[in-house]
């Protein structure tokens, strides 16, 4: 009976972790494609004449491979999203946290979650078909497709991440710490501002990369908003990121050209995993604490 | 250890289905090999090929139009695919081409827009940014919005090689399909794009090139010089195989004018 028990025991314990292997499996499976098909082209381009050239002719009679420009707009694009995201995100869950009566906290916690769950092809469809017609409009320019209409896709897209991890961080600030400031006389809002996003400090940090690493990956948004043409990043140029150069343009890709758009995706991954590395550098100093 | 084991056994997986592809020639294949324009229209051809003869198969390998002449020129595939005539060197080197069809490449603008006819070298001086208003060719003033598709598109290709701006257009968008081309162009008063004739809907206003109105009858004629050739290449004194000749005149039979059509291109009969 024993040893039965201990056979099913055993089995169960070994499918699990099979199941756990299937994940990690993945996961060094594609690192090690991406960086064994990466590489080739890199040395064959040249380490800086890739990242640092500024032109991408991919099909030309004499293609050059330079993805600064993508780099930057990945960069800056990601930048202008948090710039605007962030801050709509933090005040939100503020007021979500600590302030919100209940049947407000409940709608708009709703209504984030529903944000969380829309389609990025929905979110890039929106903005094609309003957006970007808006921002021609608006700024008076020949066409709407541009780096700040990926911005602002973007920062919407940011904002359930950001809300959801900061409303968590806050909600675990003690309650002794507010009632404390309040004793001492601090108004309500002081308390807040002064006391509880402070202290729950690391835990807004983490939203934030999660943001970060949010906005930098998305591809299928930004191509539908953002003209795709190869531009130095510019607010109302067409841009094209990391994300969208690899997808615009695989699809009929061959020989060298595949092999740097896989470069691409390369870069793009290193950026990931520093991303992922500093959001779990400060959820390891969030539990610390 | 485990996790090693685990990758390589699936990166082993990976390679032979990869090499199980490449399965041995025998007599019931037919091969195709060249350009990557000609993809979709291949592809439709050698579906319904094979639906009528299963016992046939067929395959078709993107290459690009030069190493599809230099595949059947060297005996590496039965049927080469060009989406250009085939040059008079080409053709003393003992190689025919049949046209399969006629791929016209639209030139759209906005409705809104009031210009309704361009010159070939109008549409390449506006793609290669030398002309950057709209005023500078009758309409109003406007800074031109050219909008294209991805490098490596088969109708950027053909667009460009026609209007002989290979490498040299200044895009405002790149974009990954005809139909956002269309949606795109639709959206923007100052839009000009391209796109297969047979996928151009009421949204957009097709322009005239020199005078010529794009149809299935101008194309054909070749007054509507915004077109390419698909072509069928064949050596001209060698027989083809016969799974290779029944391909063949299915694909420049009446039976297959609809497919061409559907793949967006006027067949050539």
């Amino acid at each position: 009976m024993k040893t039965k028990n201990r056979l099913f025991e055993n089995t169960v314990h070994g499918v699990f972790l099979i199941l756990g292997l299937i994940t990690v499996g993945c996961v060094l499976l594609i690192t090690i494609y991406l960086i064994v098909s990466g590489i080739p082209a890199i040395c064959k381009i040249g380490f800086f004449e890739f990242l640092f050239g500024t032109e991408w002719a991919s099909t030309a009679a004499e293609p050059s491979y330079g993805i600064l420009p993508f780099i930057l707009t990945s960069v800056y694009g990601t930048a202008g999203a948090v710039l605007i995201g962030v801050p709509i995100g933090i005040l939100t869950a503020v007021y979500l946290a600590k302030i919100a009566p209940p049947k407000i906290k409940s709608v708009v916690t709703g209504a984030v979650g529903l944000l969380a769950g829309i389609p990025s092809v929905v979110y890039g469809l929106v903005g094609m078909l309003v957006l970007v017609p808006g921002i021609r409009t608006l700024f008076n320019v020949p066409d709407g497709a541009s780096l700040l209409a990926a911005i602002i896709v973007l920062a919407v897209m940011i904002l359930p991440s950001v809300i959801n991890v900061s409303v968590t961080a806050l909600e675990a600030v003690p309650k002794e710490y507010e009632y404390a400031s309040l004793a001492l006389g601090a108004t309500p809002s002081e308390t807040y501002f002064k006391v509880s996003v402070p202290a729950a400090k690391s835990g807004i940090v983490a939203a934030i990369v999660l943001g970060v690493g949010r906005a930098i990956g998305e591809s299928m948004a930004v191509m539908m908003v953002s003209g795709n043409a190869v531009n130095m990043p510019s607010l109302f140029e067409s841009v094209r990121f990391l994300t969208t150069a690899v997808a615009s343009e695989m699809s009929y890709s061959s020989g060298l050209q595949q092999q740097a758009l896989f470069s691409v995706a390369l870069v793009l991954f290193l950026f990931i995993m520093l991303i992922n590395a500093t959001l779990n550098f400060f959820l390891k100093r969030n539990r610390g604490e | 250890m485990r996790k090693r084991v685990l990758t390589f056994a699936l990166a082993a997986v990976l390679a032979v289905t990869t090499f199980a592809g490449c399965s041995q020639k025998t007599s019931d294949t037919v091969s195709a090999d060249g350009s990557t324009s000609m993809e979709e229209v291949i592809g439709i051809l050698g579906e319904a090929f094979m639906r009528d003869n299963s016992d046939i198969t067929f395959t078709y390998n993107p290459t690009g139009s030069g190493s599809g002449i230099s595949a059947v020129k060297e005996g590496r595939c039965d049927i080469g695919l060009s989406s250009r005539s085939l040059k008079e060197e080409e053709k003393a080197d003992g190689l025919t081409e049949t046209v399969l069809a006629y791929d016209g490449i639209a030139i759209i603008v906005n409705p809104d827009n009031s210009v309704s006819d361009l010159s070939v070298e109008q549409i390449a001086s506006i793609f290669t940014g030398k002309i950057k208003n709209w005023k500078d060719v009758g309409g109003k003033d406007a800074q031109i919005v050219t909008i294209g598709r991805e490098a490596g598109s088969g109708t950027r290709d053909g667009f460009e090689t026609v209007t002989k701006t290979e490498d040299k257009c200044e895009y405002r968008q790149e974009l990954t399909s005809t139909g956002d081309v269309i949606t795109t162009v639709s959206g923007n008063s100052a839009a000009i794009g391209y796109a297969s004739l047979a996928a151009v809907k009421d949204s957009v206003k097709l322009l005239s090139v020199g005078g010529v109105i794009p149809s299935e009858k101008t194309i054909k004629d070749g007054t509507y010089t915004v077109q390419r050739p698909f072509v069928l290449v064949t050596k001209t004194d060698e027989k083809l195989s016969d799974s290779a000749q029944k391909f063949f005149d299915f694909a420049t039979s009446d039976d297959a004018v609809k497919l061409i059509s559907d793949a967006g291109v006027v067949a050539a009969n």
